[in-house]
């Protein structure tokens, strides 16, 4: 269809698509092949991987190009802002499911395996409480015969990432005012310190990682515990890489001069995403770390 | 009206490549809908197995985990593979027609969302062919049993992570195009019930296909990183995984059936010759059933135990349902009252969706009942009830919509003698299958069993007659959307006499691009 400004853009046939879902199909088979200990599971997976970056290097690369040479209209412009609403609302719907298995273990399933027939008939030792062990406690980390652990605490690393993904909040604002005044260096610098907080947050929650495999105890498989904890962490995490890789995309765009003080779609999407995953872990800091 | 841009016709590949490109709705409609089409072939011969080593007591054709999987890969498949992108292509054809845009609001992402459902469909298809067979543990994949199956878990796990993928892309651009690309004056209000009921599925699988996805996902971790989720033995619980699941699975059931009241909202105005009844009520009752549809999970349950408050609030809110479902089934009869009916075969299927799904509806209350169903859980009678509102409910309206817009997608009128033949013997054949399997639940016949007591085999033979019959006539509609598609009496551009939407303003068959310039809504 034509450029014309008034006209819906409809894009020309793409390869894109269908060179994702071939990345999602080998990904998926790579993963089943690694757990189910069938040999070249790791390789098949990094192929994935690669298709995967190859179709979104491609793909958001097109729709940059488009952008820039000003082929959407403000009704173009509306339907991405909604598309990523919904898709952020998705990923709220997502991470509720794990915020559910949490809170249905804390509230219910954990109680009712310490009193009651279930007490009396499974493990008559076990007493209920979360998290399901800590130091000097003497019980079993779980009700079976689980390693004993020591929960995370709240106020150590998890209290400072806290204020690193609060502060990056305000940094990636600040950049967007930049970037409504005009100011690019106010806009690269922005977001050259959000990246860094981003950076940092994930260090930091490495180490975390490694000090409760290595020193905890605290593991995948310490109870119903670990089992929250590092789900609902772990793919928090995964999804501060994924916002922070976002991040790097919208700065180096914002230093080659893209986005305008009155368009730039781009650059609040990445920040619409950021602010959700950092309203993610307070949620986490809340409910996993410090309650 | 512009709907005939000259550009943009040719401005595609040709052959294989023009569909594994396309940023067209129709196109992308198109392949929807065979996609679901064969799925139901496939997951509808696998029903024809389970009917056949169900004719006569005893094992005949196949071992009892044999069974086991062709019941688990039935229901996965027929939910997932043909029901739900059958109305999906129905939303991409028909949506933007509808509301007056040119496409969806975002083309190139609508054709992921179709390409990725063939690669769940090579895993889930393809499960049958490893090591230990498909999946065996019921569709509905509760541990422990789910958690101890094989290689082809985790393909069904990974096979559900991009069916949802594929909903959840799909249902935001509906959502999107709903919002953004209405031509002007097309207020909420006026937008046609269709479009209606597919407003708020889109919104019920962008709320809970990720609810899915994450415990599926707590089930592959379960299964190979030592996690506890649904382990006791860790503190967890495999009830969290039913909780979960059903948080998930009860919207889906309304997502396989409001689109379908869309549909049947749309074809008895038409055919009766009169506005539709009550149209506001009708949004009104549409979006009161979805959001109820959250609160009433647990009665998928009763029997695995909670406390006796937890079942008295899920039995008031389930019967609450019928409420909300009942304005609909007195709007669509009022609709009728006085209409000037004609039976075309769209209408036939449409009424006999107002008949079935109505005692698929009065059968659900009756499982609602807390004591009631601790007697019926997991038996036939539940399997009739829920046959009554997919098969009878969901699929007739399918067929139904698919004979109502086929001349308007084709340009040609099917055959109505066949398409006749065609509901007849399914209507027939349907209820010889599954009315009988009320009795078989009442008298205590479990379900997902090879194998029974000599005293329900009469029954069983009635009920795999009547499968055999229903199964042989869908071939009789692959003949008649076969033989539109290549030829026939030519469509006018309304169709219907009494058709007024915006999608019979277009010629037939719909040009490739319509609406470039939207049209004016008064």
């Amino acid at each position: 269809m034509s450029g014309n400004k008034d006209s819906y853009y409809l894009p020309t046939p793409s390869h894109w698509p269908i060179v994702g879902s071939l990345a999602l199909l080998t990904m998926a088979s790579g993963v089943i092949m690694m757990v189910n200990k069938i040999s070249m599971g790791g390789v098949t997976l990094l192929a994935g991987v690669a298709i995967l970056l190859f179709m979104m290097y491609g793909w958001f690369g097109e729709v940059v190009r488009e952008s820039e040479s000003g082929k959407y209209n403000k009704q173009v412009d509306k339907s991405f802002r909604l598309g990523m609403s919904w898709f952020i609302f998705s990923e709220v719907a997502f991470f509720a499911a794990f915020f559910g298995a949490l809170f249905y273990a804390r509230v219910l399933s954990v109680p009712w395996l310490g009193s009651g027939d279930t007490m009396a008939q499974l493990w008559p030792q076990f007493v209920a409480s979360w998290p399901t062990s800590s130091p000097g406690v003497e019980q079993v980390s779980g009700p079976g015969s689980m390693a004993k652990f020591t929960p995370m605490g709240a106020w150590g690393i998890p209290a400072i990432n806290t204020l690193l993904l609060l502060t990056s909040g305000a940094t990636v604002t600040w950049a967007h005012w930049g970037l409504i005044k005009n100011n690019r260096s106010q806009l690269v610098i922005g977001l050259f310190m959000t990246i860094a907080l981003a950076i940092a947050f994930i260090v930091l929650q490495a180490y975390e990682y490694h000090h409760a495999y290595t020193e905890l105890g605290l593991t995948l498989g310490a109870g119903i515990y670990g089992a929250t904890f590092f789900m609902l962490t772990g793919f928090h995490g995964f999804h501060v890489m994924l916002g922070t890789t976002m991040l790097a995309v919208i700065l180096v765009r914002s230093m080659k001069g893209h986005f305008k003080p009155d368009a730039h779609f781009g650059f609040e999407g990445v920040a619409w995403y950021w602010h959700f995953v950092d309203v993610v872990w307070l949620g986490l800091f809340v409910f996993v770390y410090w309650l | 009206m512009e709907a005939v841009h000259d550009h943009g016709h040719e401005h595609h590949p040709s052959g294989i490549m023009r569909w594994v490109t396309t940023t067209n709705h129709k196109d992308i409609g198109t392949l929807y809908l065979f996609f679901s089409l064969i799925m139901f072939f496939f997951a509808g011969s696998l029903a024809m197995g389970i009917r056949a080593e169900l004719f006569q007591p005893g094992l005949q054709f196949m071992q009892p985990n044999t069974f086991n999987q062709l019941t688990t890969m039935h229901g996965l498949i027929m939910v997932f593979g043909a029901i739900m992108p059958a109305f999906v292509g129905f939303a991409n054809w028909q949506v933007p027609l509808m509301i007056g845009a040119p496409d969806m609001a975002l083309p190139r992402l609508n054709n992921w969302s179709f390409w990725l459902l063939p690669m769940a469909a090579i895993l889930l298809v393809g499960s049958f062919f490893v090591p230990g067979g498909a999946a065996a543990g019921g569709w509905t994949m509760y541990p422990p049993l789910f958690i101890q199956g094989g290689l082809s878990g985790d393909m069904t796990i990974f096979a559900v992570h991009i069916l949802g993928i594929s909903s959840i892309l799909g249902s935001i651009n509906i959502i999107t195009t709903i919002m953004n690309m209405r031509a002007p004056g097309m207020t909420y209000m006026k937008m046609p019930l269709f479009v209606w009921t597919w407003f708020i599925t889109a919104f019920l699988l962008v709320a809970v296909m990720p609810v899915l996805a994450g415990a599926v996902t707590m089930l592959l971790t379960d299964r190979h990183f030592d996690t506890h989720f649904f382990n006791a033995a860790g503190g967890g619980d495999p009830v969290m995984f039913q909780h979960i699941f059903w948080f998930f699975g009860h919207p889906e059931v309304y997502i396989m059936i409001l689109p379908a009241f869309g549909i049947v909202s749309s074809i008895i105005p038409t055919f009766a010759r009169k506005p539709l009844f009550g149209y506001a009520s009708m949004v009104y009752a549409t979006a009161s059933i979805a959001i109820l549809s959250f609160i009433v999970w647990a009665h998928h349950m009763y029997s695995v135990g909670m406390p006796t408050a937890a079942q008295l609030y899920f039995m008031y809110a389930t019967m609450l349902i019928a409420v909300p479902t009942g304005v609909k089934v007195f709007n669509w009869i009022a609709t009728m009252w006085e209409g000037s009916m004609t039976f075309e075969t769209p209408m036939l299927f449409a009424i006999a969706f107002v008949a079935l799904f109505t005692i698929g509806g009065f059968t659900g209350i009756v499982l609602a009942v807390v004591p009631v169903d601790i007697q019926l859980q997991d038996t036939y009678y539940v399997v009739a009830h829920f046959h009554y509102v997919l098969v009878s409910g969901s699929l007739f309206a399918i067929f139904a919509g698919a004979y109502y817009w086929l001349p308007k997608w084709t340009g040609h009128m099917y055959n109505e003698t066949l398409g006749k033949w065609h509901f007849w013997l399914s209507m027939i054949g349907f209820n010889i299958l599954f009315f009988p399997q009320h009795f078989l639940g009442l008298a205590g016949m479990p379900r997902r069993i090879p194998d029974y007591a000599l005293q329900f085999a009469d029954f069983n033979m009635i009920s795999s007659i009547g499968g055999f019959m229903f199964g042989a006539t869908q071939l009789l509609f692959v003949i008649v959307v076969i033989k539109c598609v290549r030829g026939g009496t030519k469509a006018t551009a309304q169709v219907w006499e009494g058709a007024d939407t915006l999608e019979w303003t277009i010629p037939s068959p719909a040009p490739y691009h319509t609406f470039a310039t939207p049209p004016v809504i008064k």
